[in-house]
């Protein structure tokens, strides 16, 4: 009752608060659209000088006329490229594909037995995993290609696949462990009652839930060990065993600088890890997020 | 036939918590009975360490016989109902329900006709190729229940099966689960912190305090011979009324004096609570709404205790009319209420301008009784309840409990 007959507040003061407010809230827009816009414009420069020079003729390609199109668009650096380096990429596959799925695979399987059926010094185990993912590679170089040496691999390219197995059992343990303590421990519960014992739970249970956290990992090791330089060319001696990004960096003459096939062969090296982040990228930000909001 | 025992069942902590202090208890074949109390008494954990879920750190557990300490969970032959359900989210009804079996390794033609039999008594025929996402919350409540009954096990354990479902439907749950528990007679435990599902549900009930058994019984006798104070304020709702009385002489009998009233007891009921001891002394005083009735309503209580309280407050329930007043005495604030009653969420309102106790007494409907009427209330005094201030227990000369 006292409240109805207390005098309403004055209203012109919030008003004219509010247009100042709106005012102030269209310049912050504007401003942070011009930074976002300069940064973009900055970010894809190097990005137009690749493409516009990858279809340039070799003549055209001295730094002078490197801002304009190509006076012909031609296909001839692509070509060279693709036949210089389509056993590169087939290399590549070989070594990309078995190392992600294995990676991933054990990183699942770890992530399940460090967070849904722990064991006395469990997460000691996963601290030491960690450490892991802060050792640099070129810290280890030495030793690593020592240790691959004295295994002996029939080929050169399961040795590497090896090298990036091992490298990425931190990370996808990580992640996948993130994932599992997602699900409720009383689903869990419910397959021990259910008589279901450690692979029992792991394979019926866990293992088809898990999408999510697979297609995040499987993305993360595809583009990694696809995009790695350094693990390859310490490991693999030999040329016509190069992955991609080896082979790439060896396009580069002892004279003269083919800079149209450079920039062909580099976009040829980054087109399949585009093409995954478009097809799958959604789950992956979904990946992202799922393990974020349950958690 | 099953029988769960625990004897001195303890759960330690490595911090050195005890969620179960030296638990005994012993569940009758075919019997429901319901752990209950507050939220952190220990009723869970009690439970978990029945399934084996949880490790029992001193004390035996036997389940038909068997003493089960060190038998893993799956080999105790018994079956589960959670909180939450815990339905598998990638498999269907029927693939719920037939986990198990097909876990032991039952043929599929076996566990078709089992999941169909089960679906049948659930009433699920028309769910089985559903998954849990798509069906409502009584419906995963009944798959729930399809998984445990379909193992046929040696006994139930439900940890708060309904206290994810909206109230309409949670009486209905309530109906339907001790109807299934009595049809399939397995001996039952199960949880819940809500005293109406215990009192409801129990054949019998077992009252649990931070870890300790306060009581165990039917429910009616823990309603009607409450042990302490905590069981008092826990056990009924709305909860009884509780306020400091003395014990005097008077005609050659026994009165409390709760305030300015004389409350004349009857000697029968001093005699049983063995209230002699107490003449000229404090007690808490306790009486059910139910047992203060509006004069001349029911005149057949025959007491001529009467209170004329002027009313505070009155909620029509309906069925009833709760009528809240002040009484003219000393309120009983001890632990015990207050860790019953904080569960109800009924925090102690000071009284405005009053140095006295809420009473809430259950009239009739139809009473016609409005905030601030005088109204003249009838004790009904073969229905007090006297508690030591000093110990919280009953005054009630102990006895074993039928």
């Amino acid at each position: 009752m006292s409240t109805a007959t207390t005098p309403a507040p004055p209203i012109p003061t919030p008003m004219r608060l509010g247009r100042r407010r709106r005012v102030g809230r269209t310049s912050a827009r504007v401003l942070k659209l011009g930074a976002i816009v300069f940064f973009v414009v900055l970010f894809l420069t190097p990005l137009y000088i690749l493409v516009v020079t990858s279809f340039k003729e070799a003549a055209e390609t001295d730094p002078a006329h490197a801002w304009s199109l190509p006076s012909v668009w031609t296909f001839d650096a692509w070509r060279q490229a693709w036949t210089l380096l389509s056993p590169n990429l087939t290399n590549t596959f070989k070594l990309v594909i078995p190392a992600t799925v294995i990676s991933t695979v054990l990183g699942s399987l770890n992530g399940f037995v460090l967070s849904k059926w722990r064991f006395p010094g469990s997460d000691i185990v996963f601290t030491l995993f960690l450490f892991g993912m802060f050792i640099p590679y070129q810290a280890v170089m030495i030793p690593l290609t020592t240790l691959l040496a004295d295994i002996h691999f029939p080929d050169q390219i399961p040795r590497l696949a090896f090298a990036h197995i091992v490298y990425g059992i931190p990370i996808t343990t990580l992640i996948f462990r993130s994932y599992y303590a997602t699900i409720p421990e009383e689903l869990m519960e419910a397959a021990r009652m259910d008589r279901a014992g450690m692979l029992r739970s792991y394979w019926s249970v866990v293992l088809p839930i898990s999408a999510p956290a697979f297609v995040v990992t499987a993305i993360w090791q595809f583009t990694s060990i696809w995009n790695d330089f350094l693990f390859a060319v310490f490991i693999i001696s030999d040329p016509a065993k190069w992955p991609i990004t080896v082979a790439v960096n060896n396009t580069a003459g002892s004279l003269v600088t083919p800079y149209n096939l450079q920039m062909s062969a580099a976009l040829l090296a980054s087109l399949p890890t585009l093409v995954v982040y478009i097809l799958l990228g959604r789950y992956f930000m979904r990946g992202l997020m799922a393990g974020a909001l349950k958690g | 036939m099953t029988e769960i025992v625990l004897e001195h069942l303890t759960k330690r902590y490595p911090n050195g918590f005890e969620a179960v202090k030296d638990l005994s208890l012993e569940i009758k074949d075919d019997e429901l009975l319901v752990l209950v109390g507050p939220s952190g008494c220990g009723k869970t954990t009690a439970l978990r360490m029945i399934a084996g879920l949880e490790e029992i750190s001193s004390g035996d557990l036997y389940i038909g016989g068997r003493r089960v300490n060190d038998v893993l969970e799956r080999d105790r032959d018994i079956a589960m109902v959670f909180q939450n359900y815990a339905l598998y989210p990638h498999m269907t009804v029927a693939q719920n329900i037939g986990f198990s079996l097909k876990l032991s390794g039952r043929s599929r033609q076996e566990v078709r006709q089992r999941v169909k039999e089960t679906a049948e008594l659930l009433g699920l025929e028309e769910l089985l190729d559903r998954r849990p996402k798509q069906l409502s919350g009584g419906q995963r409540q009944r798959v729930a229940m399809g998984r445990a009954i379909i193992r046929q096990p040696q006994a139930f354990l439900m940890d708060e099966p309904l206290s994810n479902l909206d109230a309409q439907l949670r009486v209905q749950m309530r109906g339907e689960i001790e109807a299934l528990q009595k049809r399939l007679g397995v001996t039952t435990v199960y949880v819940t912190h809500d005293q109406v599902e215990a009192m409801t549900m129990g054949d019998r009930i077992a009252v649990l305090r931070e870890g300790v058994l306060q009581q165990v019984g039917h429910p009616t006798d823990v309603y009607d011979r409450p042990a302490n104070l905590f069981i008092a304020g826990f056990i009924g709702s709305p909860p009884m009324n509780l306020a400091h009385a003395a014990i005097e002489s008077r005609n050659g009998g026994l009165a409390a004096r709760l305030g300015d009233a004389t409350i004349p007891i009857p000697d029968e009921v001093a005699a049983e609570q063995g209230l002699a001891e107490w003449r000229d002394r404090t007690v808490i005083l306790g009486i059910r709404p139910e047992d203060l009735h509006q004069s001349g309503a029911d005149e057949k209580a025959g007491s001529d205790a009467r209170l004329t309280p002027t009313v505070d407050r009155v909620e029509a329930l309906g069925a009833s009319l709760l009528v809240h007043f002040a009484v003219d005495a000393q309120p009983a604030r001890t632990a015990g209420i207050a860790a019953a009653t904080g569960e109800h969420g009924l925090e102690e309102v000071p009284l405005i301008g009053h140095e006295g106790a809420w009473f809430c007494a259950a009239f009739e409907p139809r009473s016609g009784v409005r905030t601030g009427n005088q109204v003249e209330i009838t004790v009904d005094a073969r229905r007090l309840h006297f508690f030591d201030p000093e110990t919280e227990a009953s005054v009630r000369p102990q006895k074993s409990a039928p």
